[in-house]
């Protein structure tokens, strides 16, 4: 039983006062998320990644389409106890600490009264909160409110997580945190559906990826196997005041420095490449492959449609 | 105690903190100010005074505070996104709807609770007793009481599908129109055709704030009739769910964007 099928969500929203006019926010969307997976939903900002997660947790209402998580309707109530959400930039009540937010939360949840303040202790000390615990929240920095953030999403210890943009806003210490408590989620077996548009995080954290724009899934798959499905690159430097015309002719991407050059190539035209440098006799210095990000990958998948060419999955 | 009972308690806890009792300090002021002053300068006509002056203050003060934190019970959540983290979880719509409106009527009790003894500490000090009459005192809070749930309802149904200012701006119309109702009624008697069953149906659909107020018989020491108690009591309970339930039928369908 797959964790989260997401099976062909559709999203239109109506914009105007006088004369609504529709607004696209997400295509039919069609995913598969396994158990214990580490997915992350990319795109840039106004993709539709949130809308997604928005439909995902009820709040917002599908145009067509349709959600099973853990095998059972998205909007079934028994649905929602499995399940943990984190909001983009969370914002809890002000005036509450953080024991009070979490003991409310963990009540609404249907967390048992016996065990309850165990496990909110536990959540306080795992998010490094125990000492601000009896802080109210306005007086915490934001770094901190994800911590608490995170700490709601899995307080009652849900099978899937859901976290929207859980890096956005954070310093690098705070971004490496949030980074180790996903790994430490995945690591407790937990299936975690996270967006973002920082794909460092999601390439070190991924097992797969989902590329959206416009609101329309463009590529999905995993993360080693996306690299190298992206265009293979060579990097060449040889010896030469100047680019042999030749060269030039195969598209190159070259850099004249002294009497160096360094000239970047698609994999398949390197043969040709070196052929030329023997014709020309000129000296090579070195021939290093380049490594496919999923930078390279992601651009890859946003840019043709962009001009108005298709583009696959 | 059920998710409502949670929703409830927290909207009541945090008012608490948000400083929404405040308004009892302001209160105090102007009921031991009344006092003081009505005792200097009235003869006979001390209880009259301080009965009036205290239940009205009563009756504004809780109207003020149901108006505009009713009308961002459920916007504010919505606008800081406090919303996601509880409809995420297994909480319905309308136990969150229902569960504010409780914990806002609970926050409005217990602001009335304080002010009451605050009306009847000025009473013993203009009298320097209790006397039987004082009894509508009692009867004319549990009626302002009412008009709050009705009050807290209509800001709640308004918030539901607007906003904040222009619900407050609603909610406000209809407590004016609401305290007028009688003469609303009165109008619709003495015309007719068109504009009698426009008044009529007007007159009838708002709500009828005039049969709450009993402040002036209670200033006087007029017996009120058994059966108010049961028609005001019921009439409230009644117009207050039809306000909740619009309320949850719009917030069922609303998109959180």
């Amino acid at each position: 039983m797959a964790a989260i099928e997401i099976l062909d969500l559709e999203k239109t929203y109506h914009v105007g006062f006088w004369r609504e006019r529709p607004k696209l926010a997400l295509r039919p969307l069609r995913l598969t998320i396994e158990p214990g997976e580490v997915f992350g939903f990319l795109g840039p900002n106004g993709a539709g990644k949130t809308t997604t997660l928005k439909l995902l947790m009820g709040l917002v209402s599908p145009t067509a389409g349709t959600a099973r998580i853990l095998g059972m309707d998205f909007d079934d109530p028994r649905v929602k106890r499995q399940i943990g959400f984190l909001p983009e930039q969370p914002y809890f009540y002000d005036y509450l600490t953080a024991q009070e937010l979490l003991t409310y939360y963990a009540q609404l949840s249907g967390v048992p009264a016996k065990g309850r303040a165990k496990r909110i202790e536990e959540m306080l000390e795992r998010f490094g909160l125990t000492g601000s615990a009896r802080l109210q929240l306005r007086k915490y920095s934001k770094g901190m409110l994800q911590r608490v953030g995170l700490a709601q999403a899995i307080l009652h210890d849900p099978k899937v997580v859901f976290l929207d943009e859980p890096m956005s806003g954070l310093d690098p210490m705070g971004r490496r945190e949030v980074r180790e408590m996903i790994q430490q989620m995945r690591n407790e077996g937990k299936t975690v559906f996270f967006s973002t548009h920082i794909l460092s995080d999601a390439e070190a954290l991924c097992d797969r990826v989902g590329i959206i724009y416009q609101g329309d899934l463009r590529g999905v798959g995993a993360v080693a196997d996306l690299m190298s499905e992206a265009r293979r690159r060579v990097e060449i430097i040889f010896c030469s005041p100047n680019v042999p015309a030749e060269l030039t002719r195969l598209g190159v991407e070259a850099r004249v420095s002294g009497d160096m050059v360094n000239a970047v190539l698609d994999e398949e035209k390197q043969e040709a490449a070196l052929e030329i440098l023997r014709r020309e006799q000129i000296r090579l210095i070195s021939l290093t492959p380049v490594r496919s990000s999923l930078e390279e990958y992601y651009v890859q998948k946003l840019r043709p449609r962009e001009n108005g060419k298709g583009a696959g999955a | 105690m059920n998710r409502i009972g949670y929703v409830a308690f927290n909207t009541f806890r945090e008012a608490v903190r948000d400083r929404v009792l405040y308004n009892l300090i302001a209160f105090a002021l102007l009921i031991s100010g009344a006092a003081v002053l009505v005792g200097e300068i009235s003869i006979d006509i001390e209880r009259l005074v301080v009965v009036n002056l205290g239940l009205t203050a009563v009756s504004l003060f809780g109207v003020v505070i149901a108006i505009f934190m009713g009308i961002g019970l459920v916007s504010k959540e919505i606008e800081k996104k406090t919303l996601y983290t509880v409809l995420s979880r297994p909480v319905r719509r309308w136990e969150f709807v229902v569960g504010k409106f409780c914990g806002l009527t609970g926050t409005l009790v217990v602001n009335t609770l304080f002010m009451a003894i605050g009306v009847f500490l000025a009473l013993l000090y203009v009298a320097h007793r209790f006397v039987q009459a004082d009894l509508w005192v009692l009867l004319a809070l549990y009626f302002i009481v009412l008009e709050f749930l009705i009050v807290c309802a209509l800001a709640l149904f308004f918030s539901s599908f607007s906003t904040p200012v222009m619900s407050a701006v609603f909610t406000f119309a209809l407590f004016v129109i609401g305290s007028l109702a009688e003469d609303l009624r009165g109008f619709a008697r003495i015309t007719d055709g068109i504009t009698g069953a426009l008044a009529t149906g007007i007159a009838y659909l708002v709500p009828n704030f005039s049969a709450f107020n009993i402040i002036d018989l209670a200033a006087h020491g007029a017996t009120v009739p058994g059966r108010l108690i049961l028609y005001n009591t019921a009439y409230a309970l009644l117009y207050s769910a039809m306000a909740i339930s619009g309320a949850v039928l719009i917030f069922q369908r609303r998109n959180l964007k």
